[in-house]
This record gives C-alpha cells, structure tokens and sequence, in this order.
C-alpha cells in the first residue's frame, strides 16, 4: 500500500515538475492567412502588455512657427538644422535631449559654453544620426510609411540604443582542430540556435544572396548550398525574434519562397532588409573613426543597427506611433556637410547597384 | 496482480538458476569473452543475465574504426571551444565536426577545413560496415536467417545516401551532414527549406508513412501479445492450430475489430517491411532532392499534389520584380 501511494504521489509530483516548464494556456491566436495553413500569430496577454508598458512614446511638446530669426543666424556650425527657426531648434535640441541623454543633458554633446564646438565625439555622431534620421523619413517610405522615426524610436532614453550589434568572431578555437565555420554555438543573433552566428555581418552590412530557395521545380541555375541557407535561416530567426512575431507573419510556410502566398508584412520586411544595410554601410559603419574605444566592438568596428534596433520585440516599433509628424524638420533631407555630400554620393551608387541587380533579377 | 502472475511463463517474475553459457561455438580464434552474472534491475527491462559476450574479429575491426570516428568528432568539438572543458559540457548539444565549405567541392580539404570531417566519416562507414558483416555472421553462425542485418542495411543505405552517394552526385561533400546534435537538425531544416519544403517529396511521405506506420504495427502487436498473455499466448506456433487458445483470441479480437487479422507469421513480416521501407523510401527522397528536383513544392504543384488556397490577402509581389 506504501509503495503504491508512494508511486502515485511521485508519478503526480514528477507530472507537476514537468508541466511547470510549459506556457499558461492563454495565448492568444491572430489568423493572418487561408485557414488551415497555420498561418496565425501567437501571444500571451501578460507578454503584450508588459510589451505595451515598454514601448510608449513620449509626448512632444507643442509645435512652434517658422519664423526668424533661423537656427543658422543665430548659432554657430549648424549644418543639419540651420533653416529651422530658432525657437523650434531648440524645441527639438530639447526633445533630443529627452530622447537620448535626458540624465546628462545638453552636455551630453555640447561643450559648456561653447555649443559650437565639435570637439565632444557625441556631437559629430548625433549629426550624422540626425543625417540618417532624414535620410530614413524622405527615402524609405517603403518600410517605415507615413510613421517614420525620430531618435526615440531606437534610443528610448538611451545614450547607446540598447539594442545594436558588431561584427561577431564567435568563440575562440583551438589551432589545428575545431573549424566551426561560423557556426555551431548558442548563437544570440538566432535565438541561440547552432546557426551562423555572423549572418548580420554577411546580409545587413555585406549584401550576400538572401534567397536561396530554387523557383524552378527542377534544378536549374540556383546553385545555392545548404550552409548558405542555414545564413539565411539565421538571418530570418533575427527578424523573427526582433520583431516578436514567427515565420507566418510573413510566410506562407509551406511554401517560403513564393511572394504570391506570403503577407504585404513580407514586402515591408524585404525593404527593411534593404534599409539597415544601406544605413550600416553609408550611416553607421563610416563613423567608426570617430567612436572612442569603449563604443567599438571586439574586431574595431563601429556600432551598427538590425532590426531589433528600432523593433525591440513589437513587429511595428512603439506600436506604430507616429512620432516624427510632431518633427517636420525630420522627414527632409537638409544640411550639407562633407558627411552629407558622402552619403548622397553613397546614395547615388547603392541606387545604381540596385538598379543593375533588378535588371539581372528580371533578365532570369 | 502479482499473486498469480508465477503460474505465467510469459512473466515479469525473475526466475534464477545456473548462467546459460550458450551452444558450443566451432573452432575459431576467437572466444566468448566475460564470466555471465545477474543484474536485478536489467532484468526489469529484460534478460537478467549479462554476459558472455562474443566480439569476433569483425566486432574488435568495428569498434576501433568507430572509435577513431568518435574521438575524431569529439576532440574537434572541445578544440572549437578552445579546449575549455566546462564549455564543452555546456555547449556539448550545439557543437560540431562541420563538413568542408562548398567551394572545396569533391576534393580533400585542409585537415581544418573539414579534412576531419571527411576523416571521421571514412572510419565512421567502416566501422558500420563491419558491424553489418559481424552482425550477418553472427546470424549465421547461429543458424538464424539474416533478417536483422539486412534490416540494418537499410539504415546503412540512408546513412550513405545523407554522408556520400548524394553528396557525390552533387559534387561537394558540403552538402553532407555534420556530426552534431543541434547542427545536424538545422542541417535537415535547412535542407528541407532550400529544396522547397521537404514534405512535397512523395518518399518522405512514404518514409513518414512507415515511420508512423511501424509505430503503430508495433503498439498494435506489443499491445496483442501482452493482452493474450494470460492464455500463453506467446506460444504463437504451438497454439496456431487450436481453438480457444491466446493465439486464436487475439486474431478474433482483430477480425472482430477490424474484419482483417494479421496471421503469427505475418504480423512480422508487416514489421519486418515496415521497419525496413522507413529509411529505404527516405534515402530515396534525399536521394532525389538537388540531384533531380530542386523545388518539391513546385514540383507537387506541377504534379497536382499540391492544393491552390484562396486569397485571403492583398495580393503580394515580390519587390524586386514589380512595380519598382
């Protein structure tokens, strides 16, 4: 008799410990495709609304008139913002403040009493932010809309946006033995997979083919290995992770490659791969000379955006407030520094690259 | 329950007398090795006898090959941490003996570029190899017939199509799989992924069919002879001809269920195939994947196998073919 009540109390205590490792059944489903496909989104409440908690714009405060006297009359070595007028410069000088350094304040990147002066790193990286920040609202409608982003979006309070990555050597290995080729570790770019672990060095800053997926039935001219899938799988499990959502939200799984079955998601996705590298290369990774050691990664290189930069986990980031039409200034592209002549230079080139690829994408 | 289950010769009850040594072996170099002894808890889950135990020549050949294999696979996953023993253990499910890169192809890599892959693979067939050749001379030596070994050729069959024939047609030992426990599942998503989802392959179908299918011949079989215990009915053969018996039962239980009853002898056979056509059906399907389809859901498409949904949503082009 012992023996059986000890059995059965083990056999509940031991079902006890193992569904203590299972989500409570509350999850929520959001069916985005036919019905049938498993295309549908899940989500627990709690998680949304710690979510929701974490992911608030601030207000702004209230818009101000273009008028005279201008920022670039008044002040010194205003590259970017000069046309603004000076009471709406120093609104968003202010709102800057908040968004990025609200415990250091102005001197955070201005040198006391000499606003002027460049001699603060910070200063020339907030400038060239501001650069990006234009060049994001005018040029990629196509996957930030009408919402935009300002230096919230990624910074929330943050002087270092709490979410960027450098280029990732992995874990040391032995000399004669041990090749891991890139992967093979709990990789923190692919939700800790044995995937790559550098997949965003290879599609957000270099631009390695991201399609792999043949669209013939028989084989034809895709000669695309498996390891180079297992790049893009990473580079996917980044997206899915950055973004808080699985691979239906914009994939029809059955069939991954087909554009027809997946989601509009799956387009703004498409751009949002084309943004962060054309950011990473033209933005980010060229002010790696200007960062003080403590900012650049492990190899020396300069900090760098992917998805979860602005996404931190919600598939529209801060749930798609729209913060930035309080900040006219900026949705234009403006100033005309070295570093802006540069980048539309830089500009210039990406555009025709891309144009020859699209040719070589319609001529197969 | 267990007050009356000793009057049962099909029991779970430990019975202990004298080892059984087994029949004389004819003469050969080779002897059965270890004194037999009795483990209480084996016998739980099975024979309580461990021992003697025969290695032969073909047994001794096939555990140092593998052996070899298996300190090549392990020591180049502790040197890929640096030989740190504590990230060995931690990271012991993601780490991997990787095969060469693609652009190495057909040719033999640097030993670091994946020479130690192909290295361990070579040792790692002829220890499987060998292992089959012990395992079909053991059968005969008993007197068996060889059912077992070429049931395990059929392992072998799918372990070459994955690690050699496909990576060979393909012309790049990269495409093979690597030694790993999480690595090699990536490499089956992944590959599953690249040639347009796995599961339109019409083999992979069949494989899953006898997989599934083997579970439950086995559920149905395990569940009929326990259930028919009571009456003996593990004497299927003696018991085959008369009325009443446990062998009757249960294939009334089954005609009676189903209106169909396997026989004693072909219920192993159902098993026997089922078991066998799993990885014979699958090496097929890998074996056609890349070297003849290169998209399986397009070819179920063309094929009429795979259903059309209608849209649902806004219609969806793809960004570098449309409207730009």
């Amino acid at each position: 008799m012992i023996k059986q009540w000890f059995a059965k109390t083990a056999g509940i205590a031991l079902g006890v410990v193992l569904l203590a490792g299972c989500e409570p059944p509350t999850a929520e489903s959001t069916q985005n495709g036919f019905r049938g496909t498993g295309m549908l989104q899940l989500e627990q409440p709690k998680v949304r609304e710690a979510k929701v908690a974490a992911n608030q714009a601030p207000a702004a405060s209230p818009a101000l008139p273009a008028t005279p006297p201008y920022a670039k009359d008044v002040y010194q070595n205003v590259q970017v913002l000069g046309d603004l007028g000076v009471g709406q410069f120093t609104r968003l000088m202010a709102a800057m403040t908040q968004w990025v350094a609200p415990e250091e304040g102005c001197n955070y990147c201005h040198v006391t009493g000499n606003l002027a002066s460049d001699d603060i790193y910070t200063k020339v990286v907030s400038r060239r932010m501001l650069q990006m920040t234009q060049h994001i609202n005018a040029n990629w409608n196509d996957h930030v809309g009408e919402t935009g982003v300002t230096c919230y979006t990624c910074h929330r309070g943050n002087n270092v946006p709490a979410e960027i990555w450098f280029e990732d050597p992995g874990p040391r290995s032995a000399a004669k033995a041990g090749w891991r080729d890139n992967q093979n570790t709990p990789a923190p770019v692919a939700a800790m997979a044995s995937l790559p672990y550098d997949s965003l060095s290879r599609y957000l800053l270099g631009d390695e083919e991201i399609r792999v997926i043949g669209n013939t039935a028989l084989p034809s001219t895709n000669t695309s290995s498996i390891k180079a899938t297992e790049g893009t799988y990473s580079l996917m499990m980044h997206m899915s992770d950055a973004l808080g959502v699985n691979c239906t939200f914009c994939h029809n799984t059955r069939a991954m490659a087909d554009w027809t079955q997946s989601t509009p998601q799956r387009v703004t996705a498409w751009y949002g791969i084309e943004m962060a590298r054309d950011l990473n290369v033209d933005y980010l990774d060229p002010l790696q000379p200007v960062y003080p050691e403590h900012r650049l990664g492990s190899l020396g290189d300069a900090p760098k955006a992917n998805c979860a930069t602005c996404h931190q986990g919600v598939n529209k980031p801060l749930y798609g407030a729209a913060m930035v039409k309080d900040f006219p200034s900026l949705t234009v592209e403006a100033g005309s520094s070295a570093m802006g002549q540069l980048s539309s230079d830089a500009a210039a080139a990406v555009a025709t690259s891309e144009a020859v690829d699209r040719q070589d994408a319609e001529g197969t | 329950m267990a007050v009356n289950e000793y009057q049962n010769i099909f029991t779970r009850v430990q019975v202990t007398g004298p080892a059984e040594e087994g029949i004389e072996l004819p003469k050969g170099i080779w002897e059965r090795q270890g004194t037999p002894f009795f483990s209480y808890w084996l016998g739980k889950i099975g024979d309580a006898q461990v021992g003697p135990f025969y290695l032969g020549t073909f047994g001794l050949l096939s555990l140092a090959f593998g052996l070899t294999a298996f300190e090549i696979i392990g020591f180049n996953m502790w040197a890929s941490v640096n030989w740190n023993p504590i990230e060995f253990v931690r990271q012991l499910f993601w780490l991997a003996l990787e095969p060469p890169a693609a652009e190495h192809g057909l040719s033999i890599p640097p030993l670091n570029e994946g020479g130690w892959w192909l290295l361990a693979g070579f040792f790692l067939t002829i220890s499987i190899v060998l292992w089959w050749f012990r395992m079909y001379r053991r059968a005969r030596q008993l007197g068996l017939g060889t059912h077992t070994a070429w049931a395990f050729a059929a392992a072998i069959w799918l372990y070459l199509v994955l690690g050699f024939i496909r990576p060979v047609l393909m012309g790049s030992w990269s495409e093979a799989v690597p030694f790993g426990v999480f690595p090699h599942l990536d490499w089956t998503a992944a590959f599953s992924l690249r040639y347009g989802n796995l599961f339109y392959n019409p083999f992979h179908m069949l494989s899953i069919a006898f997989l599934y299918g083997s579970v439950l011949l086995f559920a149905m079989h395990g569940a009929t002879i326990l259930a028919t215990a009571r009456y003996g009915a593990e004497r299927e053969i003696e018991q085959i001809v008369d009325r009443g018996t446990g062998s009757e039962r249960a294939a009334l239980f089954w005609r009676w269920t189903m209106g169909f009853n396997a026989s004693m002898e072909s219920i192993h056979r159902w098993a026997w195939w089922f078991a066998v056509l799993c990885p014979l059906t699958g090496g097929i399907g890998i074996l056609l994947t890349g070297t003849v389809v290169d998209n399986w859901y397009l070819w179920a498409v063309k094929h009429g196998v795979a259903p059309a949904y209608p849209a649902m949503l806004p219609a969806t082009a793809d960004p570098l073919m449309g409207a730009n």
